[in-house]
């Protein structure tokens, strides 16, 4: 890679042992991929809750956070995804006393590198949007396919390590969706069924992920009647990550780099579309269908609930009460837990008998152990991304619509 | 005669070991026990079969940053398999080999690595050189 002589120094520990990690792990990562250069970065977000930091990772961060002042100091914005745990609501999610102080050991790691614990996967809706050409190093996902797709920002899927080094290099290697080579449609799907609502939002983004299934595919989608929602996108986007890996879509007329088809192919040749109509939609549900079965757990999360969401969970719960055998958790930003709370939403989650757990996303705050200590198996989500990735975890994941989600926690069984 | 296959220059150390291959994809945190070893999502095609000290052979990485942090975690344990050789890597798998210094190559001149090398084989991985080669066929 082609160094400036800022580069150099840091490479050579004038900056400190932190920065010299942090441009060391870069320069491999970025060889790896062929990137010709750096790209200063405007923001890093960082993946590193206590389940998959581990005592190790914990450790690690508890040494960089001893180095002096001068040398272990993030040069740019730096926040953080969901934590392990929320103090607030972990014993009632039977989650241990060592997991909340490995937890508290990482965020007191974090806070003197001088990162913000913002412990939100829906920064873009709720801390700095990014801008159309922005250059970032993000961390989660759902977060990178909506900053690239939504928005036509640059980043990334940039691990933990590889975001933590970004806030401390101020930049990231020039390679994958930094460049304009990559941001071309490769891939085309042609809608004849409309999604209704977020749960069948996802199943797009898990019918579409799964046929695109490579980080370095771009999928093109049209025969989207009207303009979707923010909430809709995400849950679309993040099943798509989670589902294929993928990082970058465009929806003509909807995204900005995609005004229209040609565009969205960067003026290559549109290739034939593969149809998705009802009964793709269908097959996909059904691959999770358990009627009739106990629903030990509903979960509302992954990506974190918007205010919006919040509010409609809300709505659906007044007047009604979770069945006894059922526990019902919703995960929200810590931004919007306070707003939530401000506005009555969450007192209304709660004496409907749900859990509201803020700055968490349950499938990254010790998903099994929490399955072992509540004895939970069947999980109910209106969430694609999470029926895909908690069966790894010892849960029988269902996909259903928050309505139908809801009807099924006050009734105790899938509906 | 042994089998040379050209890739990609690679991340990590030189590595000899048994192949693990599949034709399906990998993630740390979804497919995966990490505390007994053991791949665990049912619709994993290596589900109930050990990674350890395996040099695992799969088409690509799927969604999850987590990856990243957890190779070199897994490394700490003595639990990480001992190579990881992809079709094509994504970011985060190449991010956290090269946190953990885990030896993984990708992008290989004949095509798939998974219809190239087969589960038993004994393989030698050179990712400085970008060269895997099969010691036990001809």
């Amino acid at each position: 890679m082609k160094l400036t002589d800022e580069e150099r120094a840091m490479l050579a520990g004038e900056a400190g042992p932190a920065r010299q990690w942090a441009i060391r792990h870069q320069i491999a990562v970025g060889d790896f991929f062929d990137a010709p250069d750096f790209v200063p970065v405007g923001q890093a977000h960082i993946m590193a809750d206590t389940e998959s930091l581990g005592e190790a990772g914990v450790a690690w961060l508890e040494e960089l956070a001893a180095l002096p002042r001068d040398q272990r100091l993030v040069r740019i914005p730096t926040i953080t995804d969901p934590r392990g745990l929320d103090f607030n609501s972990y014993k009632r999610l039977k989650q241990t006393d060592a997991m909340a102080a490995l937890e508290g050991r990482a965020i007191r790691a974090f806070e003197a590198l001088g990162v913000m614990m913002t412990n939100t996967c829906i920064n873009y809706q709720t801390i700095l949007p990014p801008v159309r050409g922005e250059h970032l190093a993000f961390g989660d996902t759902g977060v990178v396919i909506y900053s690239n797709a939504v928005m036509g920002a640059r980043s990334n899927f940039e691990g933990g390590p590889s975001a933590l080094s970004a806030g401390l290099t101020g930049r990231t290697p020039r390679y994958g969706y930094h460049l304009d080579v990559h941001r071309a449609g490769t891939k085309h799907f042609a809608l004849s069924h409309q999604p209704r609502d977020l749960s069948d939002w996802g199943a797009l983004g898990g019918i579409v992920g799964k046929a695109t299934n490579s980080y370095w595919e771009v999928p093109v989608i049209t025969g989207i009647a009207a303009a979707p929602n923010s909430d809709e996108l995400k849950h679309f986007g993040a099943a798509a990550a989670s589902f294929g890996s993928v990082a970058l879509f465009h929806i003509p007329g909807v995204t900005p780099e995609a005004p229209t088809l040609v565009d969205a192919f960067q003026g290559r040749a549109v290739p034939a579309a593969t149809p998705i109509g009802a009964a793709d939609f269908e097959a996909f549900y059904a691959t999770y269908a358990a009627r009739g079965d106990k629903v030990d757990v509903v979960v509302f999360a992954a990506p974190q609930l918007s205010l919006i969401e919040m509010q409609q969970v809300a709505g659906l719960l007044d007047g009604r009460r979770v069945h006894e055998g059922t526990s019902l958790v919703v995960t929200t930003s810590p931004e919007i837990k306070f707003a939530a709370d401000r506005m009555g939403l969450t007192r209304r989650i709660e004496d409907a008998g749900g859990v509201v757990a803020a700055g968490v996303c349950f499938y990254q705050s010790y998903a099994r152990e929490m399955a072992e200590a509540n004895g939970w198996q069947r999980l109910l989500t209106n969430s694609a991304k999470l029926v895909n990735i908690i069966a790894g975890y010892g849960y029988k994941p269902t996909l259903a619509s928050m309505e139908r989600c809801i009807d099924s926690a006050v009734a105790g069984e899938v509906l | 005669m042994p089998i040379t296959l050209k890739c990609h220059k690679g991340i990590g150390p030189a590595v000899t070991g048994t192949a693990l291959v599949a034709q399906d994809n990998f993630s740390a945190r979804y497919d995966l026990d990490r505390l007994k070893g053991v791949f665990s999502r049912p619709a994993h095609k290596l589900y109930g079969q050990s990674y350890l000290d395996r040099i695992l052979v799969v088409v690509t990485a799927k969604g999850g940053v987590a990856s990243a942090w957890m190779l070199r975690e897994m490394t700490a344990r003595g639990m990480a398999p001992k190579a990881i050789v992809f079709d094509r890597a994504n970011t985060i798998l190449a991010q956290g080999a090269a946190f953990a210094d885990l030896t993984m190559v990708d992008r290989f001149e004949g095509g798939d690595p998974t219809t190239l090398i087969r589960t038993g084989d004994e393989v030698r991985i050179e990712p400085d050189k970008g060269l895997v080669t099969i010691l036990n066929r001809d």
